[in-house]
């Protein structure tokens, strides 16, 4: 069918609720309201008030809730209607979902997705833009996946429901309804922690993922014009790394340019940078670049483009890696 | 009896006075054999306990929760527990793990730092105990919400203390079960002192037993410290939630005789008149009283649980210290279900320090 990602992401939920009666949905208005994206628009209609639960506006309660619930038997998903707004269920991300495995030693294990929206661009209100992966992902046990189209979303989130550890699942806001895309009608995965090289290049590797994809690929054909070949590089897993296919990439290239929406101190720039110096020294022609959001509060529509990355800073980082 | 008690007047049920003579009309029916166990639980725990502060002292356990004075309000509400039902229990509950089942010797290796201990057997539906205060609450209701969708007919009980009713998982939990209707038991063993804070100090209301009122579903003040009255009160709960009438908070009135964790001293906080004070409402002798007074219960049976309870925890440490250190591989096994290429080089390069001579 032809999709958006919004539709993409139903239809996965959807089918894996078909298929699996284990898979339930919890969240602040996913059911009646279908969501305030509608990514769950008619799943209560189809699968009941059991399987579909509107909650109390509580976020911790509610992942606190979906924690049980795995560990019980069902492969919940739930959820965050903002990522600005998942900060309350910080607790129960950390320090249950993320290591009752291990305090158990696999005796309890938690099947739960936590999707939720990110990301700027989308011109929200204060508290709806922020990108904040990184803090996730220095969490064992958490896996941090994030799509970039509506292929890639359906196929992710198939994955992801079916995976037996907790999955912290972004979706690029700014991607929802940015593309159609024919996605296959039946059910597929797309595996967790491999990445996809969405266009080969030799001259340098630019490393991404989400709602910069598409902004990477522009900055990729402005960059052919002056002769530069890159090469894409989409994580899609941003915790656990595909370090394997980052390496591979940079050391075929010999240059890399990370550009993420998220501020850039401590951002995963950084351990993308710090795992290619350990690794691949001798074959960089230039130093790890970045290209990222700014380290300061996501300001408000009117000046949110001084934060956002565009093509154009893309280009420059790109320019700046060859003349170096 | 539940309804009978109202929290908002500050009503606490009660069977046993403090001499363990019988004040109430609603003594548990249990069999004499039942009575038996449950004092002979409560003689264990405490064994236990002293033993974990002694291995402590010893150097063989690491910091620990004691459970000193608790033991009522631990035995009373996991007697009644059905074998399917689920337990989400917090750091200081060491009556419920052994009311349940859970070996001894498991529970003194997790407290002398083995994740091992944690692992629930595979016949036991009781979570790894609660360390991050009140986070356990919406797991509970969790479960109950599954045991709900699934159709399972059970009930699913937490405990929490007197903390705990400040934070905001508490809350949360409360107003999700009486939204779902789920088939919780809740219950506070509410001991005054949440490390050096004091009841008075988590909260304004009368009770903690009435802030169930505002969540829409009943709640009971329990004497803590009758272990019949914990355990018609968790009975009666836990018979409300199988039946599909919804959750119940019980608050277990009780005091925490010991400090707060081997880490702490209490006496830098509180009276010890308020101790010592505390120390005639002892649950064990008040409960043996009762016994002795049904003719259920001598010098000759005390002699003989003591002994047992003895034999019981010596077997439970000499087993746990016979328990080698996690290896490696052990700590970094359990991380995701499928290992990384991340965690495999982190283990490959402790394994080259181990070999190196690093202990």
């Amino acid at each position: 069918m032809i999709a958006n990602m919004v539709q993409a992401l139903n239809q996965a939920l959807s089918q894996e609720m078909e298929r699996d009666p284990r898979v339930v949905i919890l969240g602040e208005d996913i059911g009646v309201d279908g969501g305030v994206f509608r990514v769950t628009e008619g799943l209560l209609q189809k699968f009941g008030s059991r399987r579909v639960m509107d909650t109390p506006l509580a976020e911790s309660g509610l992942i606190g809730a979906a924690i049980g619930m795995a560990a019980f038997g069902l492969r919940p998903v739930a959820e965050i209607q903002f990522m600005g707004f998942i900060y309350p269920a910080f607790n129960q991300i950390i320090s249950h979902a993320a290591r009752l495995r291990n305090r158990t030693r696999a005796r309890f294990t938690i099947p739960l997705v936590i999707r939720t929206p990110y990301g700027a661009g989308v011109r929200a209100l204060e508290h709806h833009s922020e990108s904040t992966e990184a803090l996730f992902c220095q969490i064992p046990g958490l896996t941090v996946v994030v799509p970039s189209t509506p292929y890639e979303a359906k196929g992710l989130l198939t994955a992801a429901i079916r995976s037996d550890d907790p999955v912290v699942y972004l979706e690029p806001s700014r991607l929802y309804r940015a593309e159609k895309q024919d996605i296959p009608d039946e059910p597929y995965e797309i595996p967790l922690r491999k990445a996809r090289l969405v266009k080969e290049g030799k001259d340098a590797t630019l490393i991404a993922w989400g709602a910069m994809i598409p902004i990477v690929l522009k900055a990729s054909e402005i960059a052919e014009k002056s002769g530069v070949s890159s090469e894409i590089l989409d994580l899609r897993t941003l915790s656990p790394l595909d370090t394997e296919a980052v390496l591979r990439s940079v050391k075929k290239t010999g240059r890399a340019l990370v550009v993420h929406e998220a501020p850039k101190s401590c951002g995963l720039g950084a351990e993308l940078a710090a795992l290619i110096s350990e690794n691949a020294l001798l074959n960089l022609e230039a130093p790890v670049l970045r290209i990222t959001g700014q380290d300061i509060t996501v300001p408000l529509a009117k000046a949110e483009d001084f934060y956002y990355v565009d093509a154009d800073r893309v280009v420059k980082g790109i320019r700046r890696l060859m003349e170096f | 009896m539940i309804e009978k008690f109202d929290p908002l007047k500050g009503e606490i049920f009660r069977v046993l006075d403090e001499k363990g003579r019988l004040e109430s009309r609603f003594e548990p029916e249990l069999a004499a054999e039942d009575l038996k166990k449950i004092y002979s639980l409560m003689v264990l725990t405490r064994a236990a306990d002293q033993k974990a502060l002694k291995l402590q002292r010893q150097g063989r356990l690491g910091t620990y929760a004691p459970s000193l004075g608790h033991e009522a309000c631990q035995v009373g509400t996991a007697f009644p527990l059905q074998k399917e039902d689920w337990v989400f229990p917090y750091f200081r509950d060491l009556g419920m793990y052994l009311t349940v089942g859970y070996p001894l010797a498991d529970y003194f290796l997790y407290w002398m730092g083995n994740e091992a201990g944690l692992r629930t057997p595979d016949d036991l539906y009781i979570f790894p105990l609660a360390i991050p205060v009140a986070s356990q609450i919406p797991h509970s209701v969790g479960a109950a919400m599954a045991a709900d969708i699934q159709k399972k007919n059970i009930a699913v009980v937490c405990t929490f203390g007197d903390g705990a009713t400040s934070e905001g998982d508490f809350h949360e939990a409360m107003n999700f079960a009486g939204v779902f209707r789920t088939p919780n038991v809740f219950v506070c063993y509410n001991n005054q002192w949440a490390i050096s804070t004091p009841r008075s100090r988590q909260t304004a209301a009368k009770t903690i037993a009435q802030k169930a009122v505002a969540y829409g579903f009943p709640g009971v003040a329990v004497d803590g410290n009758d272990v019949l009255a914990v355990y018609a009160a968790s009975k009666e709960a836990l018979d409300r939630a199988r039946a599909g009438q919804g959750p119940t908070l019980i608050e277990a009135v009780t005091y925490r005789m010991g400090h707060h964790t081997t880490s702490d001293d209490a006496s830098k906080y509180r009276l010890e008149a308020e101790v010592k004070e505390w120390e005639k409402r002892d649950p064990l002798p008040r409960f043996r009283a009762y016994l002795e007074n049904k003719r259920l219960w001598d010098e000759n049976s005390e002699k003989s649980a003591q002994e047992k309870a003895a034999e019981t925890v010596e077997k439970a440490v000499a087993k746990a210290e016979s328990v080698p250190p996690p290896s490696p591989e052990d700590i970094f096994r359990h991380t995701y279900k499928e290992t990384t290429p991340q965690l495999n080089q982190q283990l490959d390069e402790l394994g080259e320090l181990i070999k190196e001579g690093r202990k």
